[in-house]
C-alpha cells in the first residue's frame, strides 16, 4: 500500500535507531535519514521532505522534550505531514499538544515500548500515513481511568468502543475487533457521543479530537 | 520575589523598611519593659556594688580598711553561693521578654527540674552560671547604657516640645518673657523654638535606631547567656542533612540515566530484533514458537525495567513537575486515588522540594497499599503562604504507628531535612491522614 513511503527517523540511541531504519525498509518505506537529536531533525526534515516523520521524545541535549518541540515545529512548518511521537512514558498532556498542532490528522502518539510488536507499530504507521491518528491505548486507559464525570456513564461496551475510537478505528474496524454489526457500532457511538454532549459527525478523525479535547478538559 | 520577613530584631534593622515597620514600637516596648527589670536587678545588687566600689577607692588612696574588705568578701561570697538562685527568677522573665525583640524560641540552657535536683542544678550546670553571668550585667552595666539612651531621648522629646514650654512660660500676664535654655543657647519665643521642633522631629529616627541597636544588642546577649547556645550547631547539621539529600538526588539521577542510555536501550533494540526474527520464521514451528517465548519474556523485562528505573527517579518528576507526576503516581497505583491540586499549586519547585513531596506521597500510599486494607485513598496538594502541603488520605483500618515499621520514620526523617514536619492522625479503626508540610519560599 504505502510502498516507499519516505521517511525521517530522529532516535538519539543508535541500536535502536539502526532497528528501526531495518524495520522501516522491510516494511516498504523509505528511510530518507536517520538522526539523533531535534535541531538535526529538523534540518533533515527540510532537506529531504519526508512523508513520515518518527521521532523520540528524549534525546540530547536536554533529555526532556526536543522530540516533541521538534515535532510541534514541524507541524506548525507543515500542518499536515505525518508526525508519529514515541514516548517513553504515557503522558496525555502531550498527545494533547500533539494534536492541536496543525490539522490535528496525521498525527501519532506511542509509547516507545510499542515498536517491539512490530506488526501493529508499522499498522498504526500506516494509519498516520493514510490520514488517520493514533493514541496509545495505554493514554486511553489513564484518561478513562478513576473519572466521576459522563465517562463513567458508559457502559462497558461503549468504553470499548470509545478506546477503540480514540485510537483511530472506523466503525468497521471497531465491528471487526469485537465481532458485532456495523449498525451496532454506529449505535454505541452515537450513545457515546449523546452522552458526552457531543455533536455526531461522520468523521472518524473528528471523533477522535472531541472526545480527546472532552477528556483533555474535564481531566 | 517578595523579601523575607525578618525574624527577630537584629535582622529587622538591616532593613530598608526598618521604620516603617513594627520593630521600632517592639524595640521600644522591649527597652521600655526592661527598666523595672534591670532597676530591681541594680537594687539587689547595689550593696555589693557599694562594697566594691568603697574597696576599690580605698585601694586607690592606697589605704586598707578591714572591715570594707570582709563585707566585700562576704557579699561576693554570698552572691558566688546564692547568686545562681537568685538569677532563675529573673532569666525566666527575661526569656518571656525576649519574645518582644525576638520571637524565635529560646531554650533554657539547663535541664528543667523541680525541688533539690533543681537545687543541684543551679550550681552544677553552666547555663546556671551563665544566668548569674547575665544578671550581673544587668545589675552594672545595663543600668548606665539605658541611662544614655533615656538621656538622648529625654533631649529629643525637649527639641519637640520646645514650643510649647516658651508659649506657656513665656507669655505670662506680666508680658515678661520667659527663658528655657537649650544647651548653650536660649530660646524666648515660640518662633525661635521652631528650628529645635523641627531638629527634634529630624533625631526621631535616630532615636528609633538607637532604641533599636540597643535592644538587639541586649537581645543578643539575653539569647546568648540565657539560651543553649547550640542554634549555629542546629543550623549546621541541618544544613549538612540538605546537602546529603541534594547528593542521595543527584544519585538517583544519574543511576537513572545510565539505566535508560544503557540496559533499558539495549533490551529494546534486542526485544526489536527478536520481532523481526520472528517475522522471518513459518507459523507453528518449533522455533517460532520459542521466539515468540523469548520475545514476549524480552517484553516483560521491558516493562520490569521501565518500573524500576521510574521507581529509582521518576522521569514524569523531573520532566514536568509534581502535579503530573502526582497524577501519574495514582495512576500507577493499584488503588483508586484520587488527585486533588489546590489553586495557587505552581507546576514546578526546586527540585529537592519536588523529590520530598513525591517521596512522600508515594511512600503514603504504598503504606495505605500494605497496612490500611482501604481500596481507595485521595492525595491533595497545596500551597499555602510559605508552606507546600502533601495530603494523603484513607479510609482505611487506621493504627498507623510510627514506632512499628521504618516506613514512616524513614519518611519522617526525610521530610525533617528540608526543614518540614510530617503530621499522622491515624485512630485505630480509621481513617488515616498523613499530612507533609515543607517550608519554601517562592
Amino acid at each position: 500500500m504505502s510502498d516507499l513511503t519516505r521517511v525521517v527517523l530522529a532516535e538519539d540511541g543508535v541500536l535502536l535507531r539502526e532497528g528501526l531504519s531495518g524495520v522501516l525498509a522491510r516494511f516498504g518505506f523509505t528511510v530518507a535519514a536517520a538522526v539523533g537529536d531535534g535541531d538535526e531533525l529538523l534540518a533533515a526534515v527540510a532537506a529531504e521532505d519526508p512523508e513520515l516523520v518518527i521521532t523520540d521524545i528524549r534525546m540530547p541535549p536536554s533529555f526532556t522534550d526536543e522530540g516533541l518541540r521538534a515535532a510541534l515545529a514541524l507541524r506548525a512548518a507543515a500542518p499536515s505531514r505525518a508526525v508519529v511521537v514515541l514516548s517513553q512514558y504515557v503522558q496525555p498532556e502531550y498527545a494533547a499538544r500533539l494534536l492541536d498542532s496543525g490539522d490535528g490528522r496525521r498525527i501519532g502518539y506511542l509509547l516507545k515500548d510499542r515498536v517491539v510488536d512490530i506488526a501493529e507499530f508499522v499498522a498504526a504507521l500506516r494509519t498516520v500515513v493514510g490520514g488517520g491518528t493514533v493514541v496509545d491505548p495505554d493514554v486511553v486507559r489513564r484518561l478513562l481511568q478513576h473519572r466521576r464525570d459522563p465517562v463513567s456513564e458508559l457502559s462497558p461496551r461503549e468504553r470499548e468502543v470509545l478506546a477503540l475510537l480514540a485510537e483511530g478505528h472506523s466503525n468497521a474496524a471497531i465491528a471487526r475487533r469485537l465481532t458485532v454489526t456495523e449498525a451496532a457500532v454506529g449505535k454505541h457511538v452515537g450513545n457515546i457521543l449523546a452522552k458526552l454532549g457531543l455533536p455526531q459527525t461522520d468523521d472518524t478523525n473528528r471523533r477522535v479530537l472531541a472526545v480527546l479535547a472532552y477528556l483533555r478538559t474535564t481531566r | 520575589m517578595p523579601a523575607e520577613q525578618p525574624s527577630h530584631l537584629l535582622a529587622a534593622l538591616t532593613s530598608r523598611r526598618f521604620l516603617i515597620s513594627a520593630w521600632p514600637w517592639r524595640a521600644a516596648a522591649y527597652a521600655l519593659t526592661a527598666l523595672p527589670v534591670l532597676g530591681v536587678a541594680a537594687l539587689l545588687l547595689s550593696p555589693l556594688i557599694l562594697a566594691w566600689a568603697a574597696t576599690v577607692s580605698f585601694a586607690a588612696d592606697g589605704r586598707f580598711h578591714l572591715p570594707v574588705l570582709v563585707i566585700t568578701a562576704f557579699l561576693t561570697l554570698a552572691l558566688g553561693g546564692v547568686g545562681t538562685v537568685l538569677a532563675a527568677p529573673f532569666a525566666a522573665l527575661e526569656r518571656r521578654r525576649l519574645r518582644l525583640a525576638d520571637p524565635r524560641p529560646v531554650e533554657p540552657g539547663h535541664r528543667a527540674a523541680a525541688g533539690l535536683p533543681w537545687l543541684a542544678a543551679r550550681y552544677g550546670e553552666p547555663g546556671a552560671w551563665r544566668e548569674l553571668l547575665y544578671l550581673l550585667l544587668l545589675g552594672t552595666v545595663a543600668p548606665i547604657v539605658y541611662s544614655l539612651l533615656a538621656f538622648a531621648a529625654f533631649v529629643v522629646a525637649v527639641f519637640i516640645v520646645s514650643p510649647l514650654l516658651v508659649f506657656k512660660d513665656g507669655t505670662d500676664l506680666d508680658g515678661v518673657a520667659d527663658t528655657i535654655v537649650l544647651g548653650p543657647w536660649q530660646v524666648t519665643t515660640p518662633t525661635q523654638a521652631i528650628p529645635y521642633l523641627l531638629l527634634g522631629l529630624a533625631l526621631l529616627p535616630v532615636l528609633a535606631y538607637l532604641t533599636g541597636l540597643l535592644a538587639a544588642g541586649h537581645a543578643a546577649i539575653a539569647r546568648r547567656l540565657l539560651g543553649r547556645g547550640d542554634d549555629a550547631a542546629l543550623r549546621e547539621v541541618a544544613r549538612s542533612r540538605t546537602r546529603l539529600v541534594d547528593a542521595f538526588d543527584a544519585e538517583r539521577r544519574r543511576i537513572e540515566r545510565d539505566l535508560h542510555d544503557g540496559a533499558q536501550h539495549r533490551l529494546t533494540s534486542l526485544t526489536l530484533q527478536l520481532g523481526v526474527a520472528r517475522l522471518d520464521l513459518p507459523e507453528d514451528t518449533p522455533a517460532a514458537q520459542a521466539l515468540d517465548r523469548a520475545h514476549t519474556e524480552a517484553k516483560d523485562l521491558m516493562v520490569l525495567l521501565r518500573d524500576l528505573v521510574h521507581g529509582i527517579s521518576p522521569q514524569t518528576l523531573a520532566d514536568l513537575g509534581l502535579p503530573a507526576a502526582l497524577h501519574d503516581l495514582a495512576d500507577r497505583s493499584p488503588l483508586d486515588i484520587t488527585v486533588t491540586v489546590d489553586p495557587g499549586v505552581a507546576d514546578r519547585y526546586p527540585a529537592r522540594l519536588e523529590n520530598t513531596a513525591y517521596f512522600a506521597a508515594s511512600e503514603a500510599l504504598a503504606n495505605v497499599a500494605k497496612h490500611s486494607g482501604a481500596t481507595a485513598a485521595s492525595v491533595r496538594l497545596a500551597h499555602q503562604r510559605d508552606t507546600l502541603i502533601v495530603e494523603v488520605h484513607d479510609a482505611g483500618r487506621g493504627g498507623a504507628d510510627p514506632a512499628r515499621g521504618t516506613g514512616l520514620t524513614g519518611l519522617a526523617d526525610r521530610v525533617a531535612a528540608v526543614g518540614g514536619r510530617l503530621l499522622l492522625s491515624s485512630p485505630a479503626g480509621g481513617p488515616t491522614l498523613v499530612r507533609v508540610e515543607l517550608p519554601c519560599l517562592t
